[in-house]
């Protein structure tokens, strides 16, 4: 298969062109490495990172905000938010703490430290 | 009244950045002055990712960036009055603030300008109609849903295709709301192409270019938006209105530099960028005074954000020591193609290369820029493309220039 698309990787936002036939990979347009994996993995299986926040139970009006460490399946993006939505903290929390484990091959990290 | 060296205005990314610089280089007495309980800036609400990939060489969310430098200033010791808001600035560098102890009246040697943005409200933008609840600037929707925990909507028109918009486009979906559309009054986006794939395309969220919100309705809670598409002048083409039902309005359109306090110091703006205009130092025409970040001009990455305040802090750091003596310079200007140049004018006889800042007019191909003072090339540079919405960055190499005399301007041709 033949497709034109841009990278997400980095604010440069390359336009790649991709030849997939059979296990043969040709991408061109990137100025960087990162660019032939994400065009690879986009057209295979694409993959995204989900930003949310998280309710912190023992703050007034406080969120955390989260991210999922490593991407998560395109079409799982909205799964993950379901079970983000339901979730809450506690303070203190740290960037880093581990907020939900096996979440679609991931974990849900907290990315603010809350005191 | 008391005294310090290097006082910080603006505790976001440029203002932490500057002060670890100029402290770094030697100055130790510098303070931050933030008017927020938290340092952080604009940073504390940008939970998605994208920050630090050039200058840190990850990829961080707003939160995760802020934190590296807030560890920076806190290891340095770097004193830091929050909650505290600066009222004024006069030009022989005292500050005045106020928190809740009262008055603090601040002799500065140097003072470094980190105020930030604010956004282009609905009554500047003059949208008519009536005044239901539901209309919001994004960066306060954004401030609502990310750190309070508010849900501010959930049939959403967004106006303005600016990064902002586009973020907000992805993060209202996310939550589950509906976004209608996405309007931009020009005939392009003014956002990252990126931004335009993983938050417009991967929700399937339509974007009208050339298309304004010509009226709100509702008469308690926003029930539609009249929208059409405008002429080459940006005027309301009157057969295209057309009705979309929503509930809530953001509006994306354009971030003001807040310099209220820069005026007050007698300190000149450029009404391109609505910045001050400073030399290669990042000093404003106030001897002392020192700006950087997004009240100087408004950025797209944070990256080059930290890049300038290290530039600004370091800068005052100098002046502070002595070593910073204001040299001939010369004007720079906007040639064809060319929005505005940054800085503003530079040192004639420079001892380092420098490197200016631009953005253009409108979207381009491959360009050819040419830097020249008079009839004298100083530098040239080719890239694959140009738009508004990518500060690029051209170096002259001073080795081979070493006597600047007339005015520099940068312009662009298009190239094959």
């Amino acid at each position: 298969m033949k497709r034109e698309l841009t990278c997400i990787i980095c604010p440069r936002g390359c336009l790649l062109s991709v030849n997939i036939d059979g296990t043969k990979t040709c991408v061109s347009g990137n100025n960087c490495p990162k660019g032939e994996k994400y065009a690879v993995e986009e057209c295979i299986h694409p993959t995204r990172t989900v930003t949310s926040v998280v309710r912190v139970e023992n703050r007034d009006h406080t969120m955390v905000s989260v991210k999922t460490a490593s991407p998560v399946p395109k079409e799982n993006i909205f799964d993950v938010m379901q079970i983000i939505r339901k979730t809450s903290v506690k303070a203190p929390v740290k960037i880093g703490d581990i907020i939900l484990t096996y979440i679609y091959g991931t974990d849900i990290i907290a990315t603010k430290h809350i005191i | 009244m008391i005294q310090h060296d290097i006082v910080i205005i603006g505790g976001g990314p440029a203002g932490m950045a500057a002060s670890v610089a100029a402290w770094d280089s030697g100055v130790r007495d510098v303070v931050i002055i933030d008017r927020e309980k938290e340092l952080g800036g604009i940073l504390k609400q940008c939970i998605h990712n994208g920050f630090g990939l050039h200058k840190l060489g990850k990829e961080l969310t707003g939160p995760e960036y802020a934190a590296v430098y807030e560890e920076a200033v806190a290891d340095r010791g770097i004193k830091v009055f929050c909650e505290t808001m600066v009222t004024d600035i006069s030009e022989d560098r005292t500050v005045t603030a106020q928190n809740s102890d009262g008055i603090l009246k601040i002799k500065a040697k140097a003072i470094i300008l980190a105020m930030g943005c604010r956004e282009r409200s609905r009554g500047a933008l003059n949208i008519p109609g009536t005044r239901p609840a539901g209309v919001y600037s994004a960066g306060t929707a954004q401030k609502l849903m990310n750190c309070m925990g508010y849900s501010v909507g959930k049939r959403v028109v967004i106006l303005g295709s600016g990064d902002i918009g586009l973020i907000m486009a992805r993060r209202m979906s996310l939550q589950g709301a509906k976004v209608e559309a996405v309007c931009e009054i020009m005939p392009y986006s003014g956002g990252l192409t990126r931004n335009i794939v993983q938050c417009l395309d991967d929700f399937h969220i339509p974007l009208y270019l050339s298309t304004t919100v010509a009226e709100i309705h509702g008469r308690e809670r926003v029930e539609g938006v009249t929208v059409a598409q405008v002429d080459e002048n940006r005027r309301v083409i009157e057969s295209t209105k057309r009705y979309i039902p929503c509930d809530t309005l953001l509006l994306s359109c354009g971030l003001i530099p807040e310099n209220e306090l820069t005026s007050s110091a007698g300190i000149p703006l450029s009404t391109v960028t609505s910045g001050a205009l400073v030399d290669e130092h990042r000093q404003t025409e106030r001897e002392g005074i020192f700006a950087c970040g997004n009240v100087l001009h408004v950025h797209d990455l944070v990256d080059y954000v930290s890049d300038e305040a290290e530039i600004a802090g370091k800068s005052a750091a100098e002046y502070v020591k002595g070593n910073l003596s204001l040299a001939d310079t010369v004007k720079t200007a906007a040639g064809n193609g060319v929005r505005y140049v940054l800085p503003q004018r530079v040192t004639a006889s420079p001892k380092e290369d420098i490197s200016l800042f631009l953005r253009v007019t409108k979207p381009f191909g491959k360009v050819r820029y040419t830097v020249k003072s008079g009839n004298e090339v100083l530098a040239t540079a080719v890239r694959p493309k140009a738009a508004p919405g990518e500060m690029e960055k051209i170096t002259v190499k001073t080795e081979k220039h070493k006597n600047i005399r007339e005015e520099i301007t940068v312009s662009l041709e298009e190239v094959q």
